[in-house]
């Protein structure tokens, strides 16, 4: 009888602990917290919604738990103004305490927001912006992207019009951080003549004084950086002013998937560089533009979508290489250096400052499969194999 | 520099210059008459730029777009009128702002839920591209040219309308002294309706001009409606003629701006200087020469004859 009590008592124990074992693990309580800062108003808000439409897809692809968590999202519109952006940031810091803020469209807003969130401790994994400050001296181990360095994109396509032989470059790109990292970039690898370099307003919606003076000028090719609305509005001009045929057109983002819908044929033959396109054949992409279009009405992702669906996957492999404890910093920063993860790019490694090294690929919008169907971008040739950027040596941080 | 760049941003000036005067004209005449602040007035712009990209979508005709975006645009603000703004006009301006700012936010809402947030696809019909040939070696795009003559016509029209016709002096009228106008037995509020109707009926159409050349997606109307309020600043508030003039001078300095400011602060500095003040001195001359006018004439250029 003494016996047989034990034996049940030591049973119920054993089971209890058994139990408890498999529905509270250690982290139970743990949670991920992740503030996503893009623009969802006014014209930039297409990209913004392109954006959470890929973190949506991640986070169903992962179950709805990152790194096995219980995750809970906060997107906050920057109104793609980096005084608001700040105010985003700081209030998902401080009073909502997330553990990773990411995102973030604009160059300008990166710098608004990115030092204030890795100072307070939390991580900032950009999704798009990659201003030369944080990538060289400014670079910071809280600080990761999943996108590139901006200078990198126009540097690619300086390689490709070096190679072609062109001469008589003109160029233009709005004045703001952004617009001069990229033409400075295009600059530092296109070593021919360039006959005219104009910055416009930020989202300028007319172009026609501009252009006049682009003609006057007679250059032999035209590379432009307009992201978002002000390249369908320039795309739109380019073309109505009769210079499609007359100077050939090079862009970094500017004609992409949000884009051609609203532009259609005057995007035929526009070459872009990119260091992703949507027929990019691996595992991960071809899966995450399929389901993507069969989540959204058969519509096509672009890059900004591709680099925020990699950046939940990033921090997917943080939490779950720190086994789910989130006061594991270190052990997540180690992590997410080796960036384990499969990317909608392919395998790619970071960099000591923490961008990305990858590849580069010259783009081009070509017919799409039927004749009323919209133009679609694919992968002419790889012009950059393993890229790195031109500001990671200024980056003092070891690893 | 050439006398054929020149003359091309001229052009180039007056087109953007008549374009601001379709939107100037429409907000100066609400403010003028119906002593109302309407931010919403760009939501309006938008609203023409979609129903008439929509319509010539779905009709195939150009010209059934332009009078479908015309007439729905029209409606939206006899709409806007009679629901909204009707009750607002006894209220101080600051009350009137915030209520005409929830217009923004609603009209740019309920285009992204009818149409979603990405721009739509808006283009020309293949007779109006093309260029024509100006004196000299001067090509400029057909299309320019219409914009130019439409906003010149409804310049005139709008001339005749106001001083020529009946409902043309109750507006003039109705600018000096409301409540004289209403003790002589003229229905003011009728009167408001049909002003703002037709203001907005002017955003409409400056909205489908701009559809087929710049980008057709909500928020399109605010990035325009801050050199609008520039425009009527300068001009003089609730003066028609102000608005013209206001437009023009607009224009014309935006776009010479953009366009020779940079070579010129080249040639006479540096071209480092030019380089780095250029592009950020341009942006700002509008607003330069808006600072300039409140400091000396603080009531415009051409103030309206009632204030």
């Amino acid at each position: 009888m003494h016996k047989f009590t034990r034996t049940v008592i030591l049973g119920l124990i054993a089971s209890a602990a058994f139990a408890a074992l498999i529905s509270t693990p250690a982290f139970a309580q743990q949670k991920v917290k992740i503030g996503f800062i893009s623009t969802f108003s006014g014209p930039g808000g297409v990209i913004g919604t392109d954006m959470r439409n890929s973190v949506e897809l991640a986070l169903d692809h992962l179950g709805r738990k990152v790194g096995g968590l219980d995750t809970e999202l906060i997107y906050g519109d920057d109104q793609q103004k980096p005084d608001v952006g700040k105010q985003v940031s700081d209030e998902m810091v401080k009073k909502h305490q997330v553990n990773f803020v990411a995102g973030v469209i604009w160059s300008n807003v990166m710098l608004a927001v990115a030092p204030s969130v890795t100072q307070a401790g939390t991580f900032m994994i950009g999704t798009n912006a990659g201003p030369h400050q944080l990538a060289g001296a400014g670079c910071h181990e809280m600080f990761f992207t999943t996108s590139w360095q901006n200078d990198q994109t126009p540097e690619a396509m300086g390689k490709h019009m070096q190679d072609a032989g062109i001469n008589d470059v003109y160029l233009m790109a709005p004045n703001y951080a952004a617009g001069k990292d990229m033409l400075t970039g295009f600059k530092r690898t296109f070593k021919g003549r360039i006959v005219g370099e104009v910055y416009t307003t930020v989202n300028q919606p007319d172009y026609q004084a501009e252009l006049a003076q682009l003609r006057s000028k007679n250059p032999k090719a035209v590379m432009v950086f307009y992201p978002g609305g002000m390249g369908i509005n320039f795309l739109k001009q380019y073309s109505e002013a009769g210079l499609r045929g007359q100077f050939p057109l090079y862009s970094v983002y500017t004609v992409d998937e949000l884009t051609i819908p609203a532009v259609k044929h005057a995007a035929l033959g526009q070459l872009e560089t990119r260091y992703w396109s949507q027929d990019l054949k691996n595992e991960a992409n071809v899966k995450f533009v399929a389901d993507y279009r069969k989540k959204y009405n058969g519509k096509t992702p672009s890059f900004y979508g591709a680099q925020s669906y990699d950046g939940i996957l990033l921090i997917d492999s943080a939490v779950r290489a720190a086994k789910g404890n989130m006061a594991d910093k270190k052990g997540m920063i180690a992590a997410m250096r080796k960036a384990d993860f499969k990317s909608t790019r392919g395998k790619f490694t970071y960099g000591q400052n923490h961008f990305p090294i990858q590849n580069y690929y010259l783009l081009k919008a070509v017919a799409g499969s039927t004749p009323t169907s919209d133009p679609v971008m694919e992968i002419q040739k790889t012009v950059f194999t393993n890229y790195k950027d031109s500001y990671g040596k200024d980056c003092k941080m070891k690893w | 520099m050439n006398l054929v760049l020149v003359a091309e941003q001229t052009l180039n000036g007056l087109q953007l210059g008549v374009m601001l005067f379709l939107l100037a004209a429409g907000l100066t005449l609400v403010f003028g008459i119906m002593n109302l602040v309407n931010l919403a007035h760009g939501a309006l712009y938008m609203v023409g730029a979609y129903l008439a990209a929509y319509f010539y979508q779905t009709t195939g005709s150009f010209a059934l777009g332009v009078l479908l975006g015309l007439a729905g645009t029209l409606v939206v603000g006899i709409v806007v009128e009679l629901v909204a703004l009707r009750t607002l006009y006894e209220r101080d301006h600051l009350d009137q702002v915030l209520a005409t700012f929830g217009l923004i936010l609603f009209f740019n809402e309920l285009i992204a839920i009818l149409w979603g947030r990405s721009a739509i696809y808006s283009t020309l019909p293949p007779y109006l591209t093309g260029h024509v040939e100006l004196i000299g070696s001067l090509r400029y795009p057909l299309y320019r040219l219409v914009i130019i003559g439409v906003g010149l016509a409804v310049a005139v029209l709008l001339w005749f309308v106001v001083s020529r016709t009946r409902l043309g002096m109750l507006i003039r009228a109705g600018a000096s002294n409301r409540a004289m106008v209403a003790a002589l037995g003229i229905n003011i509020r009728r009167l408001y309706t049909i002003v703002f109707g037709f203001g907005a009926a002017l955003a409409g159409l400056a909205g489908l001009l701009a559809g087929p050349i710049f980008s057709v997606q909500p928020g399109m109307g605010e990035l325009i409606l801050i050199q609008v309020f520039v425009v009527i600043v300068i001009g003089g508030i609730g003066s028609i003629r102000g608005a013209f003039a206001g437009a023009l001078i607009v224009g014309m300095v935006d776009t010479l701006g953009r366009a020779f400011l940079k070579p010129a602060l080249s040639a006479i500095i540096s071209p480092a200087a030019g380089d780095a003040a250029g592009p950020a001195l341009a942006s700002m001359l509008i607003y330069l020469l808006m600072a300039a006018v409140l400091a000396f004439r603080p009531e415009g250029l051409f103030p309206s004859r009632g204030s």
